[in-house]
């Protein structure tokens, strides 16, 4: 069976949400391995297993949190060569990108980006990508020998346990850590909290544009949230133009969710923006631009001024929960 | 301190792309070509740094002989000069052999820093600045959102799922920039007439010792379908004559999510 291997990313201990996706689609390819690096990742291995690994390696070197892509490039180029998996699948993430960046060019192996799906074809691999913000849907097939390297969006895969799956075989690996040469190192890391429900794991996402025209009108968004028990969303032109944080970003270069219910205020609906929540079961989009192309994915629209409807909206709510 | 920044020129973004029914390839007649808007960034953040410590910005840049167009957009926001990788072998090339290239065209010159954006607007893979790291055997770092360059040092912060991390690295290193770290300057006339005059250096694969390394010949990859994806119905669209909240409550409450 073909070796299918996943970057399994943790965070003390605990495997990031799309390592369980890509396990879950890794175990339908071939035979599942995990490589997770970083202090704790011994930890993680029961739940790797779970989702479908057979076999686990584990280093905790701190290196591995604390130095960008370098080390796990090094060890990955090491453990490729003594085992020779098929297959290399990351989660399309900022670790995840640098890390299978740099290392399909160290291998010379194909790398292919923003994949939302992988089918074995031909004894090599055929894997999708949308392109045009998912309007479209691009087949590539590898043409390199050595491992093919998959990046996949987070939320293209839902996650499931494998159900019959044992205790992986975990391999605890000690090789030194190189870090000699010049890196990337992590001097501390900054927490930006937002109140309410994670964006990613939100049933609610009340979103902004720019069509809010001033970064203070966002607090209209957090009353309707706060309302819906909904999580706070904004595009790209928000945050670039410094209204919110990265962490808020929903998009091709933000986040991908899939709530149940998706409410775009001021959203235009660039592909950019579309491409990460036009899974959303519902969408509810309100813009005084009746040609917004976010009218073309909404289940309702309403042609109309964001700052007279937004505050309406939130008395209607409170008005239908208060009965 | 010498920068160089690495640019592409692109589809318009602002035009939705189109793909020939027929041949399954992208539409590229009748579509304004422009520089990346995100490597106007990383031009931005080169001419800051150059503009503070001293020194000079090359853009660089690879694609056919019309993509001279998006380097000299650059040289006119005030970049010093431009070099431009071009080569009929180099058409519908991977990642891997735009860096390959940049690599190759850069060998035997010293920057301090090299910028790029996180990922260009139209292929969006956001793999060649890593790659191009890996090649030159450089530190990356990504994802940027602010960067200082003080003591042969470049810090960032990088942003992250939750927030960000402060992450430095030694000089040379590769930079990744996002779109939020800098409003870009808009070429003055002034700088749109100097940019005529700049040097725009332009080199094929033999010359830096390519031939048959990148582009067609060294392909990984290649496209083998290409399919509308399945659209979703526009639902209603209602325009707000008073009644809109209340068409918004009632569609919120039949979901049941009040």
């Amino acid at each position: 069976m073909a070796g299918a291997w996943v970057f399994a990313e943790t965070v003390d201990g605990v495997p990031k949400p799309v390592v369980l996706e890509l396990l879950t689609k890794a175990r339908s390819l071939g035979d599942a391995a995990a490589v997770a690096l970083g202090p704790g990742a011994s930890k993680s291995t029961a739940t790797l297993g779970e989702y479908g690994a057979k076999k686990v390696y584990v280093h905790e070197d701190a290196a591995f949190r604390d130095v960008l892509a370098t080390p796990a490039v090094e060890l990955l180029e090491r453990l490729v060569e003594k085992d020779r998996p098929d297959l290399l699948i990351f989660g399309m993430t900022y670790d995840g990108r640098d890390v299978a960046s740099r290392l399909s060019a160290r291998l010379g192996t194909a790398l292919i980006a923003n994949a939302t799906d992988v089918s074995a074809k031909d004894g090599g691999w055929a894997i999708i990508s949308p392109m045009f913000g998912g309007s479209l849907l691009v087949t590539t097939v590898p043409k390199t020998k050595g491992p093919t390297i998959v990046l996949i969006r987070p939320k293209a895969v839902a996650a499931a346990p494998a159900g019959s799956a044992g205790a992986p075989e975990v391999q605890r690996l000690t090789d030194s850590v190189d870090t000699s040469k010049p890196v990337a190192r992590v001097l501390r890391r900054e927490t930006e909290k937002a109140s309410g429900p994670k964006l990613e794991d939100a049933a609610i996402i009340v979103s902004g544009g720019r069509g809010l025209g001033a970064p203070e009108n966002f607090k209209m968004l957090d009353e309707l949230a706060a309302e819906l028990g909904a999580a706070v969303g904004a595009s790209r032109a928000v945050v670039d133009a410094g209204w919110k944080p990265y962490s808020f970003q929903i998009g091709q270069t933000g986040k991908t969710v899939k709530p149940t219910v998706y409410i775009a205020l001021g959203i235009s609906g660039a592909m950019q923006h579309t491409v990460g929540m036009k899974g959303a079961r519902t969408i509810i989009a309100i813009n005084k631009d009746p040609e917004a192309p976010i009218f073309k994915l909404a289940d309702l629209g309403v042609v109309g001024d964001v700052h007279k409807i937004v505050p309406q909206l939130i008395q209607e709510v409170r008005s239908r929960k208060g009965k | 301190m010498n920068v160089l920044v690495c640019v592409k020129q692109i589809p318009d973004p602002n035009a939705p792309g189109k793909l020939d029914p027929q041949t399954k390839r992208l539409v590229r007649e009748g579509v304004d070509l422009v520089l990346d808007p995100g490597d106007e960034h990383g031009v931005e953040a080169g001419l800051q740094l150059v503009e503070k410590d001293g020194g000079e910005v090359t853009v660089i840049s690879m694609g056919p002989p019309k993509a001279v167009d998006a380097i000299r957009r650059a040289l006119a926001m005030g970049a010093n000069r431009g070099i431009l990788i071009t080569d009929p072998a180099l058409e519908n090339s991977d990642a891997i052999s735009t860096a390959r290239a940049i690599a190759g065209a850069i060998k035997g010159q010293s920057y301090d820093l090299i910028i790029c954006g996180t990922e260009s607007t139209d292929g969006s893979s956001g793999a060649m600045p890593a790659q191009l790291a890996e090649l030159l055997e450089l530190p990356l770092l990504s994802f940027a959102k602010k960067l200082e360059v003080a003591d042969g040092k470049a810090k960032i912060d990088r942003q992250t799922d939750e927030g960000y991390d402060v992450v430095e690295a030694p000089l040379p290193a590769v930079v990744t920039v996002t779109g939020g770290i800098n409003e870009a300057r808009y070429p003055a006339l002034r700088g749109i007439m100097q940019a005529k005059n700049k040097e725009v250096k332009q080199v094929g694969l033999g010359e830096i010792g390519l031939d048959g390394q990148a582009g067609k010949a060294a392909l990984t990859q290649e496209v083998v379908d290409a399919t509308p994806a399945e659209t979703r119905k526009a639902g209603e669209v209602v325009e707000d004559k008073g009644e809109g909240a209340k068409r918004v409550a009632d569609f919120l409450k039949a979901l049941k999510v009040i």
